[in-house]
């Protein structure tokens, strides 16, 4: 793994899988979303199950963060040995004219992504570990014996300027996933007949996924 | 038409350079732009002044010399031509260019507009050839039957004039164009097979020791390019990259 992850190619390799991984892992984590618009209930059962059960817990957690942790390390790595790549810098360069302001600017949707997830570890996952593994309360259950999950979630969105913020992370997340998707394939040497198609496949991906998160939150904020 | 240039001087590859200004009149849209530089030149050397150093060679748009980042884009506004093949009708009167050497710490500045590519030159040699025996008992090419399309994409990808636009467009100075074409036209061929997993990592490790940075996909190099390579080259080496690390 580390011989691989010394070539240039090796690193991007990489960094597409871990990008498969994460957009994965968002497709998932939207769908539980949006069942808390639909049914408390079933947003509450289906949360317990991903927050006790052993394979998600103990494994498919850990390579997330695994998965997460790599691919900001390796964004920051791979934009410091670029910018070693340009010692002087052009004093006019028309970057607009070949590439989008998408692909240019990863770096910086990529930080304020990750800025977005301190404040989302800290409103949801820290907390859920002090409870399950800390605390040691498995039961998922609020004092008056019902699921606290839904009444967690709508609680977290009565403050308006935490939406706002989630809205603007969610902003940079499709801008960051607008160049993301088809550049992750294009990494892997996927680039055929089928290009075009998973470019506006990506392009509806980008949108959908922030555009439907960005709707929970305001869903919550004004239904709370 | 009358133009203020923004020239990048320096006056060896350890001197610090600057941006000098200067004024070039009765230009005609009809020049090509190394006309243009010529003319300033004539101006220079007249009033006793160093000339503006600029590579060119074939001026027709085939040797990939005159590499000069104009206005913010490597070979200048135009599409799909090298400097030489960009004319002053692209420009108006009044206009102020900016002229500036391709950059990329691989490509060192020798002087003035003139920089270093000999890394290109280091990465064909790592692995951008194939071994044929030529002591006279060489097999005629026709009897080695190759498709139309693999032929017209090897063709495609063979056209890479290894000027370096790629590595000053990107963001990144990234060779992956150049690098992706020269894999991708031997490796379309069957007389590239023999070498093929070899070629690629040899190539891609000499790239990476010259320190072009890494491809981020931004297409820039793609868009600049005056022959027209297209992405599909990287994405081929890195098909041929990851599968030749998998052999070992």
């Amino acid at each position: 793994m580390s011989g691989i992850l010394n070539s240039s190619i090796g690193r991007k390799f990489a960094m597409a899988l871990s990008a498969f991984f994460l957009m994965i892992f968002l497709l998932q984590h939207f769908a539980i979303n949006l069942l808390s618009v639909f049914s408390a209930d079933t947003f509450n059962e289906v949360s317990h199950f991903m927050g006790t059960f052993w394979v998600i817990q103990y494994l498919m957690q850990p390579v997330l963060i695994f998965g997460v942790i790599f691919h900001f390390v390796m964004g920051f790595v791979l934009e410091i040995k670029n910018n070693k790549a340009r010692n002087i810098s052009y004093a006019k360069n028309n970057g607009a004219a070949n590439s989008t302001w998408m692909s240019r600017n990863m770096i910086w949707s990529g930080a304020a992504i990750l800025a977005f997830m301190g404040l989302h570890f800290y409103d949801f996952w820290f907390p859920e570990i002090n409870t399950k593994y800390i605390v040691g309360d498995m039961s998922g259950q609020l004092a008056n014996g019902e699921f606290r999950y839904f009444e967690e979630l709508q609680h977290k969105f009565v403050d308006l300027w935490r939406v706002v913020l989630y809205v603007i992370a969610f902003v940079f997340l499709a801008l960051h996933l607008l160049h993301g998707f088809s550049s992750a394939f294009q990494s892997v040497g996927a680039n055929n007949k089928y290009t075009k198609g998973l470019k506006g496949f990506g392009k509806a991906y980008a949108i959908i996924i922030p555009l439907g998160f960005i709707f929970i939150a305001l869903f919550h904020h004004l239904n709370h | 038409m009358n133009l203020t240039l923004k020239i990048w001087r320096q006056k060896d590859s350890k001197a610090k350079g600057q941006m000098v200004d200067y004024k070039v009149t009765d230009i005609s849209e009809h020049m090509s732009f190394l006309e243009m530089m010529d003319v300033l030149n004539e101006q220079l050397v007249n009033s006793g002044e160093e000339p503006v150093a600029f590579d060119h060679d074939c001026r027709e748009g085939i040797c990939g010399m005159c590499s000069m980042y104009i206005n913010g884009e490597a070979h200048g506004p135009d599409r799909g031509v090298t400097t030489c093949q960009l004319h002053m009708r692209m420009f108006n009167d009044g206009d102020t260019i900016t002229i500036e050497p391709f950059r990329a710490a691989a490509f060192p500045v020798i002087k003035d507009l003139v920089v270093d590519r000999m890394a290109f030159e280091r990465i064909q040699q790592a692995g951008g050839y194939i071994s044929v025996n030529t002591s006279g008992n060489t097999q005629d090419a026709n009897s080695i039957p190759i498709s139309k399309h693999a032929a017209d994409e090897a063709m495609d990808a063979a056209t890479c004039i290894g000027c370096g636009a790629c590595v000053a467009s990107c963001k990144n100075s990234s060779a992956m164009l150049f690098v992706g074409a020269k894999v991708s036209q031997y490796a379309l061929l069957p007389q590239g097979q023999v070498e093929a997993v070899d070629r690629v990592k040899n190539m891609v490790a000499q790239m990476d020791l010259e320190g072009f940075g890494n491809c981020t996909n931004t297409g820039a190099c793609e868009v600049e390019c005056p022959k027209g390579i297209s992405l599909e080259n990287i994405a081929r080496m890195n098909r041929e990259y990851l599968s030749a690390t998998l052999k070992g």
